[in-house]
């Protein structure tokens, strides 16, 4: 195999890490926001099962994860993987997507409730005595200044998803790492696994500056 | 009919009974400045005022609108939420730390809740928002971020914000103590200028030459009780209750007309 065909494969590889970054982050993100707000929740049964839901997920290896979205409809009830596939995604993909969503967005729970509990009390007390509802408090006043404040943090886990996209390697979903794999098991070269770090290096790179052109953009007030 | 009219108000924190049996009223054009020592309840009593916190006894109403009403026990029954937020749009709260939105310019702070709480139109309620703002001595400073400005410049975007809501009364909670001294006079000045015009105030403060001087009627109090009150000269220059008198004598507040402006 010639260089610009590895290349090319890497490529493709990429193109599906990619997707799986970005519908993780469309998933995890709001996703994340209701389960902070169910972590705050008044209702301590509400509170517990989203602590708990947390906990487990931020407890245990996501890889452990996948494996369960992967084999558990097959395991505990029978259901044949194939059957589980629809509109021509294999259902290997769509149990990526539910692990990497549902992992990601207890992390981002965590990161939304110190936000959100970081805004002064004065902040909601004005916005009550001007007369907001309880929705238009949390949209117009609180939401927006706590986006601001999570920019880093979310920053250190959206990175962090970059690399760990490679983990779909287990679940043998032709990301860019599982591709590197092949090839490098194929021919006995390092060569794949060195672009597809550099791949990553650059992908993050790009999600860095993305990152800090948002934090830059909200700079505009303090 | 008073535009502010509470009776008979209790409130506890757990055990800590923070106001007791607290009557007062407001008139039509009436200033009112609360004075006594820290802890006394002076905020408390505000935030009960404007549904900050809720009263545990007694009954409160703005105007005819009776949003606390109470039971044969006298325990507060809070009226339906379409009858507080009704209640909401009689009055407003100027706070000791502004609490101006950090993320809106000093206009959008303004025009906001005008906007979107009271579906005013936008066009009509920035006109008057300038308006505000040039009587607070704030114009050129629309499109300026709160943390652009000193605290007596916050302050005074926030005097503003409460009064594009037009309310029949507002209430200031302690608006100089966060101040510098020397910034304490430019807001001192404002509210002068909105008794002068009639505006109906309870103005919670420190400053006792400046409540003597812009207050029809001083309520001094302390432990949770309105121990005096009366016509505000009077009550500073011949406070009849020993404690009063003691919290006059240990006072000593610049006088806010020997603050340069
Ligand atoms: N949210 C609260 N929880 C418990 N105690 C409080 C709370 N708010 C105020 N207090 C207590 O109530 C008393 C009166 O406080 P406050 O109304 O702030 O007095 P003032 O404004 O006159 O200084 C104080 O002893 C204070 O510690
Ligand atoms: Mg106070």
């Amino acid at each position: 195999m010639n260089f610009w065909n590895m290349l090319a494969e890497l490529l493709k590889g990429l193109t599906v890490s990619v997707e799986i970054f970005a519908l993780t982050l469309v998933f995890s993100l709001p996703l994340g926001l209701v389960i902070a707000l169910g972590r705050m929740s008044k209702n301590v049964l509400i509170k517990n099962i989203f602590r708990i839901y947390i906990s487990i997920m931020r407890g245990t290896p996501l890889m452990l994860q996948l494996f369960v979205w992967y084999f558990g409809p097959y395991y505990l009830f029978k259901i044949s993987l194939s059957d589980l596939s629809f509109l021509g995604i294999e259902y290997r993909f769509t149990s990526v997507i539910i692990g990497f969503s549902l992992n990601y967005a207890a992390y981002f729970a965590e990161i939304y409730r110190a936000g959100i509990e970081s805004i002064p009390k004065g902040q909601y007390e004005a916005a009550c005595v001007l007369g907001y509802s309880p929705v238009q408090t949390f949209g117009k006043i609180i939401f927006p200044q706590v986006i601001k404040r999570i920019i880093p943090p979310v920053t250190n886990e959206v990175i962090t998803l970059v690399k760990d996209t490679s983990l779909a390697f287990s679940l043998s979903v032709l990301e860019m790492f599982t591709i590197a794999k092949q090839i490098s098991s194929a021919y006995t070269t390092m060569v794949p696994f060195a672009v597809a770090g550099l791949f990553y290096y650059i992908f993050n790179f790009a999600v860095a500056a993305g990152m800090e052109f948002v934090e830059k953009k909200l700079n505009y007030y303090r | 009919m008073p535009v502010f009219q509470i009776a008979h108000l209790s409130k506890s924190f757990k055990d800590l009974q923070v106001l007791k049996d607290i009557s007062m009223e407001v008139c039509q054009g009436e200033v009112v400045a609360i004075i006594g020592p820290s802890g006394s309840g002076k905020s408390t009593l505000l935030r009960c005022a404007t549904f900050l916190e809720t009263m545990d006894r007694g009954t409160l109403s703005y105007g005819n609108i009776a949003a606390v009403t109470c039971d044969e026990q006298g325990n507060s029954i809070y009226a339906s939420p379409e009858i507080l937020k009704k209640a909401r749009g009689q009055f407003g709260l100027v706070f000791q730390n502004f609490n101006l939105f950090p993320h809106y310019s000093v206009l959008k702070n303004i025009t906001d809740a005008p906007v979107s709480v009271q579906k005013r139109k936008e066009k009509e309620v920035r006109e008057e928002a300038k308006i505000l703002l040039r009587k607070m001595g704030l114009s050129g400073r629309e499109n300026a971020y709160p943390f652009q400005l000193s605290g007596g410049q916050q302050q005074r975007v926030s005097i503003a914000r409460a009064l594009a809501m037009k309310p029949d009364i507002l209430f200031f909670d302690e608006p100089t103590s966060a101040l510098d001294p020397e910034l304490t006079g430019e807001i001192l000045k404002v509210i002068r200028d909105l008794a002068a015009e009639h505006m109906t105030m309870v103005i919670v403060t420190h400053e006792i030459d400046f409540a003597r001087k812009v207050a029809d009627r001083i309520i001094f109090m302390a432990d949770g009780l309105i121990v005096e009150e009366g016509d505000a000269e009077t009550l500073v220059s011949h406070p009849r209750n020993e404690r009063t008198k003691a919290f006059l004598a240990n006072l000593h507040s610049p006088d806010e007309t020997a603050v340069p402006r």
